[in-house]
């Protein structure tokens, strides 16, 4: 009746992520693989959230104790309680000033950016219907950056930077979407292929369009900011950025954790959802729209910071199924653990200081590397 | 008996022509329907058509009531578990910002239960053989409580018994009140549960009606290009129809005029 080909390659794809999954678990490299033949395995997803939850405290703790000058632990939690409670100080000035001043904000920062880039990585992979999307991947992360870059050049630093940014990150989707055929992109003939190709002519026009940008800023203002700004870190975390980065990602989160079941039931296919009775067009704009608020609000508070979205979903997949109730609130969890981490290590690991955006990128490429050459081995196989 | 699809001179077309055309089509409370033609006659397309989700070009199509189509195949690009999947039938009822409440996990469960197949729920849908996913999907369709039922070849990926399975399950669907139609390549099928057949033979040209009278040998023989011969089973309570592909093995010997 109806060609084989389209509609079968997709479901190997998913088949051999799952043998992927196996791979990976029998290294042991995971804690576990939904197993769903075990019921004590399928209850890690009403786990999953406590757990990653607890895991992003940990980190949290952590990166306010570590670091050039470092603070031990119990005394960071007794600077953190004193607000609240009497408590005669046992730490120096100095230890809560280093705690309040340049940890709570960077920790916070890195917390709500890597749970805002997660998430937008989820929720892209549910639109386009493929687990390799990624707003790094996709060119948004590029698009935004643009867009944040012309803000600083046209007006200055702060909010016309985030608005550039959004209006940057938006074109980008728009584009991307377009290009990789929309709703058809995520499976069927060269889905995969086409949506690669096309974050990559996307995120080369981003290029491009930057390099030009740094051309023509102002070499002794402008372009250090512009420079320093796209290398992606967190050391300049302050309230300012915070309040660039919290609103728009709490509220893009509050979209894409509220859609959790319409996005989870856009992987079926736009045909099939939209008969299921899902209002596809509206899921798929709201997702669109709050990912690339996500992404960019993530760009203008503190540059590229890529991967995000494809490694951290990607690891709560494995680690604990993929059911829409917990799904999107671990992975926001878990990409707020995992950024903290990073970031963690980006300031501690040698005396300088490693730029983020270079350390998630050298983390997920090699991840993205081994699921590609997954696909790849399937569509020839 | 409520009608719930009542088709008349229904006519859809792609690019390089008609599908079908002057198609009637009546599926009403109660009934189950058997939709037969060869490969590549529009049989999708037409529940595609009369499921509302294309347009029919030409013709008219009333429906009455929501329509679960039970596609052929289904590849989610995200994995799934079976009661995932069925939970994705209460999809109509869940407002947007909303998810499944306990109500429509326990309608989940009830529509496995009813297919006897409460253990594909924790089952993850992409190592599920064909059978299992067809029951899963099915169970989606019941999920959604829709008084029609639209199946597009349910038992393309079965075995002779899961095939009996799935058909006398429509069967009892039927019987218990659902509106069911569901396309085959089997006319033994449509014989054996079908109330009653339609016959897509050519773009404009269908046979609708019991099959008994609609799938007589020459226009089973016409449908599939094959000799095909009713036989009178032994215990002479029904006949069959079975394929003579020998014939078509000389047949093939010399060049086609």
């Amino acid at each position: 009746m109806m060609p084989m080909q389209p509609v079968d390659r997709p479901h190997a794809v998913c088949a051999d992520l799952r043998v992927l999954c196996g791979n990976v678990h029998k290294n042991g490299e995971v804690a576990s693989q939904p197993n769903p033949e075990n019921p004590f395995e399928r209850q890690l997803g009403f786990i999953g959230p406590w757990l990653l939850a607890g895991a992003a405290l940990v980190a949290a703790l952590l990166s306010l104790a570590v670091g050039r000058y470092s603070v031990p632990v119990d005394t960071v939690a007794l600077i953190l309680l004193a607000p609240l409670i009497d408590l005669s100080p046992s730490w120096s000035e100095t230890e809560s000033q280093v705690v309040w001043a340049v940890r709570v904000p960077r920790t916070l920062l890195a917390a709500i950016v890597g749970a805002g880039l997660a998430l937008a990585g989820a929720a892209l992979q549910g639109v386009f219907r493929n687990p390799l999307a990624d707003p790094q991947i996709l060119g948004v992360s590029s698009g935004a950056a643009l867009g944040g870059v012309f803000g600083i050049l046209l007006v200055g630093t702060g909010w016309p930077s985030m608005v550039g940014a959004f209006a940057g990150g938006l074109a980008a989707l728009a584009a991307v979407f377009w290009l990789a055929g929309g709703n058809h992109s995520g499976v069927g003939k060269g889905g995969t292929v086409m949506l690669v190709l096309a974050g990559l002519v996307v995120g080369a026009v981003g290029a491009a369009g930057i390099a030009l940008a740094k051309y023509a800023a102002d070499p002794d203002n402008q372009l250090p900011a512009i420079v320093f700004w796209l290398l992606g870190s967190l050391a300049a975390a302050d309230a300012e950025r915070l309040w660039v980065a919290v609103p728009p990602i709490l509220l893009s989160a509050v979209l894409i954790i509220g859609l959790r079941f319409h996005l989870s039931a856009l992987a079926v296919g736009e045909e099939d959802a939209r008969r299921l009775g899902v209002p596809v067009r509206t899921v798929r704009l709201l997702t669109l729209g709050a990912a690339g608020l996500a992404t960019a609000a993530a760009v203008a508070a503190c540059g590229v910071v890529g991967w995000v979205g494809l490694v951290v979903p990607h690891l709560v997949r494995l680690a604990f199924g993929a059911d829409h109730r917990w799904f999107f609130i671990s992975t926001a969890l878990a990409g707020a653990a995992y950024l903290i981490l990073v970031d963690i290590v980006a300031r501690t690991a040698v005396a300088a200081e490693i730029p983020l955006g270079a350390l998630t990128a050298l983390l997920g490429a090699p991840i993205f590397a081994v699921l590609l050459r997954r696909l790849r081995g399937d569509a020839h196989g | 008996m409520a009608e719930h699809i009542a088709a008349r001179g229904l006519g859809y077309r792609y690019r390089q022509g008609w599908v079908f055309r002057h198609l009637d089509f009546r599926l009403a409370a109660g009934e189950l329907i058997a939709i037969l033609g060869p490969n590549g006659c529009g049989k999708s397309t037409l529940l595609s058509v009369l499921s509302g989700s294309r347009p029919p070009i030409e013709g008219e199509l009333a429906r009455q009531g929501r329509i679960a189509l039970v596609p052929q195949s289904l590849a989610p690009a995200l994995p799934f578990t079976g009661l995932e999947m069925v939970l994705l039938g209460r999809a109509h009822a869940v407002s947007l910002f909303a998810a499944p409440g306990p109500a429509d996990y326990a309608i989940a469960h009830t529509a496995l239960a009813q297919l006897e197949a409460e253990h594909l729920a924790e089952r993850s849908f992409d190592v599920m053989s064909g059978g299992e996913r067809q029951l899963v999907l099915i169970a989606r369709a019941l999920a959604s409580e829709s008084p029609v039922l639209l199946l597009d070849e349910p038992t393309a990926a079965l075995d002779w018994h899961h095939q009996a399975h799935v058909l006398a399950l429509l069967r009892q669907l039927a019987d218990t009140g659902l509106a069911v139609a569901f396309t085959t390549h089997a006319p033994q099928h449509a014989l054996d549960f079908a109330d009653r057949v339609l016959l897509m033979a050519a773009p404009d040209r269908q046979e609708f009606g019991v099959p008994e009278a609609v799938l007589g040998e020459d226009a089973l023989s016409a449908l599939y290009r094959l000799p095909v011969k009713r036989l009178q089973l032994p215990d002479a309570s029904a006949s069959t129809a079975i394929p003579v592909f020998r014939d078509y093995l000389h047949r093939k010997a010399t060049p086609a005029p």
